[in-house]
């Protein structure tokens, strides 16, 4: 499963075709347009969250544990923002392998959502060299 | 036509208000993606949100894109080899959550076919004077890393499952 909110997020993920050549991937969104422009019409919705907005944030948060309890993903990999977040996290505690690619955006520090998904990854990359970090933040190339 | 963007999710008025001063002075005509602003321009045609498969065709119609410094418009426009103005948001001013559009900026300052404008001044003149219709060259090489990290996870994992 492959989860990016609309926007850059999802043109990032977009970018990461290669990477999963041949699996069977089902695709997560907030905003079908960008799904369509990219000619896949079998995207899930999650509506959109960020973390001005409690009321929206909660709202994803149960409709992303929803989402992932009925498909249970053997892998998940997302390149954020919120909503990548909560589902990275749902799959992990429903035993998936996670993958989490923090935006290229975050280049002073990694992001927020992408600290709090660092113990929920089973891989975590940034796409800085110098946002690198001991074992498990690592750097692995960039997509810009 | 010239493309004007910052993105879907949150207002950006001041880069809204500034092109539509500058418009009148413009040869091309101005379009404009306000997202949630609440400036409504009087010298572009401008709508909130442009449905992505229509906002494509936009950009591959424009001279150049104009743009807020989102990641997805710089992917954009190196898709449709178009040259883009970049105009950071700043945390500072309310306009995003924290500095990293003025980061985005720093990092990618000097590739071909981008300009970067944090004021007025710097926004006119990039506009009259719009970088050459070349692309940032995406780093081919450092885009398969990723995904070949990505792959050689996978791999691992399929095997010990």
């Amino acid at each position: 499963m492959a989860v990016a909110s609309g926007g850059g997020h999802w043109d990032e993920l977009m970018l990461l075709h290669p990477a999963y050549a041949g699996c069977d991937v089902t695709y997560v969104t907030t905003f079908k347009g960008m799904a369509d422009r990219d000619g896949i019409d079998a995207a899930l919705l999650l509506p959109d969250a960020n973390r001005d907005n409690p009321g929206d944030a909660w709202r994803c948060l149960v409709a992303s544990v929803k989402l992932i309890r009925r498909h249970r993903p053997e892998v998940l990999i997302t390149t954020g923002a919120l909503p990548g977040l909560f589902c990275l996290i749902v799959a992990r505690l429903l035993g998936a392998r996670t993958i989490w690619i923090d935006s290229i955006a975050n280049y002073e520090v990694p992001s927020l959502s992408g600290r709090i998904a660092l113990p929920f990854a089973s891989l975590w990359l940034t796409q800085w060299p110098h946002l690198a970090k001991g074992r498990k933040r690592k750097y692995c190339g960039a997509l810009l | 036509m010239i493309l004007l963007t910052v993105g879907t999710q949150l207002p950006f008025d001041r880069l809204v208000r500034l092109m539509d001063e500058i418009a009148p002075s413009l040869a091309d005509p101005v379009i404009a993606q306000i997202g949630r602003g609440s400036y409504l321009p009087r010298n572009m045609t401008w709508h909130r949100v442009i449905e992505p498969v229509e906002f494509e065709r936009y950009v591959a119609d424009a001279r150049f894109i104009v743009s807020h410094a989102g990641i997805g418009s710089l992917l954009t426009a190196e898709r449709h080899s178009k040259p883009i103005i970049l105009f950071p948001r700043t945390c500072y001013l309310g306009e995003h959550r924290n500095e990293h559009q003025m980061a985005t900026v720093t990092m990618i300052s000097g590739r071909p076919g981008l300009a970067v404008a944090n004021d007025e001044t710097q926004l006119r003149h990039a506009v009259l004077n719009p970088p050459a219709s070349q692309t940032p060259q995406p780093s081919i090489t450092s885009r398969e890393q990723i995904c070949n990290a990505i792959s050689a996870f996978l791999d691992t994992a399929r095997r010990s499952s």
